[in-house]
């Protein structure tokens, strides 16, 4: 009921804003499409402007992958891992969803299909993976709008989040199955 | 932060790299992912162009502020540095409700303007400001209410119930980006503004 509910709404909200904010445009006496076009203008520059910043970040992201140092990293962190009740092969997708949506996509297909896609770690992956966002992209694309280089407690603060997401996933999964 | 792990990542590549004898791998996707970057900022130019037009008619129409006021009690507590007439709360709001609904098409043109209203109140513009950093933090914990790409995968792969995850990811989600706000306020204090 309520995803029926969300995907309806999903369905119909791009278009009916696209009239409905015009339309209380026109009442208002605004003259819609000159004022569209100013703003519009400024799409371009915007969109060119994250492209540093999202070229840093990708390329240190693309590199990391490229050279198999997860592997060697979760292994590292098993028997950690293993003393606190965190399933070992959710630590790469927990780490990978932060930096790469592609990626801990196929990663997360990958686990669903080993696993079983009504195993607990196979909804485990894909409730890590529906409940949060790629972190670092949305921080270079956001800051690089902007131009903001220093980003103070911003990584930081997400990072705390996406953990505490990742447990609360873990946690929420074992309770409810 | 960023420019440690910045540098950790290029770090830890080239040493595994070296190790694991994948430094070929490392060298095409330092150059696929530079292409990549490019195509996605490229791919945004149609959306960012939409909304931001868009969003200049909701301006001009008052429609913005109205949104900020309409919810102004939580946003004087989520950003209590943004005057409560500015432009800002309303961008914020707008951002936020598409991202919940997964409209991605939409929320990063809208949050990247919300972005540029915090911008204009930022005296330091090379520096983040406490709201821009609470605005992040909702945005990078990812506030979704359907996983609808999860609920796909899940189909895909012969589950009997894909939208089981629904309830799950919604309280994560939800645990995560209280987390996520809260480490925010609480770590401003210690990250001051340099002049």
């Amino acid at each position: 009921m309520i995803k029926y509910v969300v995907e309806e709404i999903s369905k119909w909200a791009i278009p009916v804003l696209l009239v409905f904010i015009p339309l209380i445009g026109m009442i208002r006496k605004v003259k819609v499409y000159d004022v569209f076009i100013d703003g519009a203008k400024e799409g371009f520059d915007v969109a060119v402007k994250i492209i540093p910043f999202l070229v840093g970040i990708l390329v240190a992201i693309g590199m990391f992958r490229a050279s198999g140092a997860m592997d060697l990293l979760t292994a590292a962190m098993k028997p950690i891992m293993d003393a606190t009740g965190f399933p070992a092969e959710l630590v790469p997708l927990a780490i990978l969803r932060t930096l790469t949506g592609s990626g801990s996509l196929a990663f997360t297909t990958d686990l669903v299909k080993n696993h079983g896609a009504d195993s607990v770690i196979g909804r485990m992956a894909a409730t890590m993976y529906g409940s949060s966002e790629t972190t670092f992209f949305v921080l270079a694309v956001y800051f690089g709008a902007v131009q903001v280089k220093k980003t103070r407690h911003a990584v930081p603060a997400a990072l705390i989040g996406d953990l505490v997401a990742a447990v609360a996933t873990v946690a929420v999964v074992y309770w409810l199955m | 932060m960023l420019n440690y792990i910045w540098f950790g990542l290029l770090a830890i590549a080239l040493i595994f790299g070296a190790i694991n004898g994948t430094m070929d791998k490392v060298s095409e996707a330092a150059i696929e992912s530079a292409k990549t970057a490019v195509e996605i900022a490229i791919g945004l130019i149609g959306v960012m162009t939409l909304w931001l037009g868009v969003m200049r008619i909701a301006e001009a129409a008052g429609l913005v502020t109205m949104l900020g006021r309409l919810l102004r009690p939580v946003l004087r507590w989520l950003f209590p540095e943004v005057p409560a007439d500015h432009p800002a709360n309303g961008a914020i709001v707008l951002s936020l409700a598409a991202n919940m609904l997964g409209l991605n098409n939409a929320a990063t043109p809208l949050g990247i303007k919300a972005m540029e209203e915090l911008q204009e109140l930022n005296p330091n513009k090379d520096t983040a400001t406490n709201p821009m950093v609470t605005f992040m933090a909702l945005n990078t914990s990812g506030v979704q209410l359907i996983p609808a790409t999860m609920i796909g995968v899940l189909a895909a792969s012969g589950s009997l119930n894909p939208t089981w995850i629904i309830g799950p990811s919604i309280i994560a989600t939800f645990i995560g980006t209280v987390a996520a706000v809260l480490a925010a306020k609480f770590l401003q204090r210690f990250y001051k503004v340099a002049e």
